[in-house]
């Protein structure tokens, strides 16, 4: 037997052994403790890289200009095409020359490209065409850690979970969440050096979104940035979306996770047996559902819905705060605008959402046999709407690639998704993002970005790493 | 002419000219009333037009069809005459009809 056939027969054999005991998790999985899954799904996956010897799927190199590279040869997948401000041009290729366009051959294996705005509304609330499952990113999550989430679960039971948990966003909560916000945004700049540059990622976009979730899941406060973390490791999978995570590093991380949302879903229990009063966090209205009352018993279900809640409250709100002082530095007049008129920032905040897009994309697979927008897809295709490019759809908003403030149809911005799986934190991220600028034009002049901004490698996530920034306090606050 | 009354979560109430043949959602936006959003421009795919229709008029103007239920059913401010506003083409036999914003669109 060559080394080939071998490492083949291994492969197929721990194929199917994963196999089987997939099927047994899913009947019994309730028997095994996270931790046992997550551990042997450790062990899997470094097996599995040592017989096969694929290690880093994706070495950064340049990426030439849009327009010397044939349309067929476009791959949107690239991980790198956003860090290298390609990303752009590339989707305005797309769009314009083949609104609905075919890659045959990925690091993600063949996907179709949905890049108009139209198109992708289309797609995204047709669910029974387009379905959401298993996965909303192009690519799949390491074996078993393919934990299941609502937002790629199809009606009936997506509505089921989310349904339990939207609550937590209601208006009465929101109204409640807000002096909260505020006081802590103050916090969080009053604090801000006005003597040096400083990394806004860390110290404002991350600190209070890692507040937000902290609150949110009524988790420890003074352990906040391990929600961060988590989340972090958890999005930037590289077999997922073209991710930095190592591997050893995104399974440590999610045991972590694992046993820090454990313990705190038996922490909250213990306190509510005790006579607590019932909280507005998410542990407590997942606890107090029919549908999710047990969804410790189901833990792979646990973890996946607590992780996309993190995910999905941390680096959206981050990168459009960090974001949005981006743009305002790369259009000065609109600035200005703002300063002039405070009364803009609700609209802003639509706008610099619909400019940052932080996140690029989500993933269906058709369902049967259908035409889109006169391509011919075939049941089981795989399609990516692309919302970034949607979002910059000449078709749909004059002069796409400007900041404009005071834009008319910022709020027809496709960066929440439409359809059943449509954002469900969009009101608490707004009003997140207006009460940070409306605490920042009363406090400084100027926030200067001061050195070329770092980007996220993915194909996912929108992100800026590093955003070194000056600020210009007012002569005085008034 | 006829007319539609928009009253929005604080008491507040907007008369608006009632168009034909345009949706409810149109309507409002166009004329400037607070708190319908039409995000997504009148797919039924946002759910930002929700409105409460009056229970003295369901059954002139319905009552949510299968398409609005998949953005209503998840709202936890629904009501049992919770509506989407851009699937309701607007008819002569309005005229008069009253509806409640809802203080968010969520």
């Amino acid at each position: 037997m060559t080394m080939k056939t071998l490492s083949q027969t291994i492969i197929s054999t721990m194929r199917s052994a994963g196999d089987s005991v997939q099927s047994a998790a899913e009947a019994a999985q309730s028997a095994l403790p996270m931790n046992v899954l997550l551990r042997g799904a450790q062990l899997y996956d470094k097996t599995r890289r040592m017989v096969t010897g694929d290690d880093k799927i994706f070495t950064e190199t340049p990426i030439p200009p849009a327009a010397d590279v044939a349309l067929a040869d476009i791959d949107l997948s690239n991980p790198f095409l956003y860090r290298q401000g390609r990303w752009a041009e590339y989707a305005e290729r797309v769009r314009n020359e083949a609104p609905v366009h075919f890659r045959p051959e990925s690091p993600f294996g063949p996907f179709w490209s949905v890049t108009r705005h139209a198109d992708i509304i289309t797609v995204d609330k047709n669910h029974e065409v387009f379905s959401a499952e298993p996965f909303i990113i192009i690519g799949e999550p390491p074996r078993f850690m393919d934990v299941a989430m609502f937002i790629a679960m199809d009606p009936p039971r997506h509505d089921q979970q989310r349904a339990a948990v939207q609550g937590v966003v209601a208006p009465k909560n929101l109204r409640e969440m807000e002096g909260l916000i505020r006081s802590r945004v103050r916090e969080v700049l009053d604090d801000l050096p006005t003597d040096r540059p400083f990394n806004w990622v860390q110290d404002v976009s991350i600190e209070l979104t890692a507040r937000m979730l902290a609150t949110l899941l009524d988790f420890p406060y003074d352990q906040r940035r391990k929600l961060v973390e988590w989340s972090d490791l958890a999005g930037s999978m590289e077999q997922a979306n073209g991710g930095q995570s190592d591997n050893d590093e995104v399974f440590r991380g999610m045991l972590d996770a694992a046993k820090g949302l454990s313990a705190l879903w038996h922490d909250k229990a213990a306190r509510r047996a005790a006579g607590e009063e019932p909280g507005f966090d998410l542990i407590t209205m997942l606890q107090s559902n029919e549908d999710t009352k047990d969804l410790i018993d189901r833990p792979m279900e646990f973890l996946g819905n607590l992780i996309l809640l993190i995910i999905g409250g941390n680096d959206t709100t981050r990168n459009s705060m960090s974001g949005g002082v981006l743009a305002l530095n790369r259009f000065p007049d609109q600035f200005e605008k703002l300063k002039a008129n405070p009364d803009l920032i609700p609209n802003m905040v639509s706008e610099i959402i619909r400019w940052q897009t932080p996140l690029a994309y989500m993933r269906r697979v058709a369902t049967c046999d259908t035409i889109l927008n006169g391509q011919f897809i075939r049941k089981g295709d795989k399609l990516v709407m692309w919302y970034a490019s949607g979002n910059r759809d000449e078709r749909v908003f004059d002069r796409p690639e400007e900041l404009i403030i005071d834009r008319k149809n910022a709020r027809n911005h496709i960066a929440f998704g439409f359809g059943v799986h449509r954002c469900m934190g969009n009101r608490l991220a707004e009003l997140q993002l207006r009460i940070l600028w409306e605490e920042l034009l009363p406090r400084f002049e100027n926030i200067e970005v001061v050195d070329e901004p770092e980007y996220v490698q993915s194909n996912f996530v929108r992100g800026i790493s590093k955003l070194m920034v000056r600020l210009t306090p007012k002569a005085e606050v008034s | 002419m006829s007319s539609v009354t928009f009253v929005t979560h604080e008491g507040e109430s907007h008369e608006v000219p009632l168009d034909d043949d345009r949706s409810l959602m149109q309507i409002a936006v166009d004329n400037g009333v607070p708190g319908i959003d039409g995000d997504c421009g009148g797919e039924a795919a946002c759910g930002t037009c929700h409105i409460v229709v009056d229970p003295a008029w369901t059954d002139t103007v319905g009552m949510s069809t299968e398409v609005e239920e998949e953005m209503l059913a998840m709202n936890p401010e629904r009501h049992p005459t919770s509506r989407l506003a851009c699937q309701m083409t607007a008819a002569e036999k309005w005229d008069g009809l009253v509806v409640q914003v809802p203080e968010f669109q969520m």
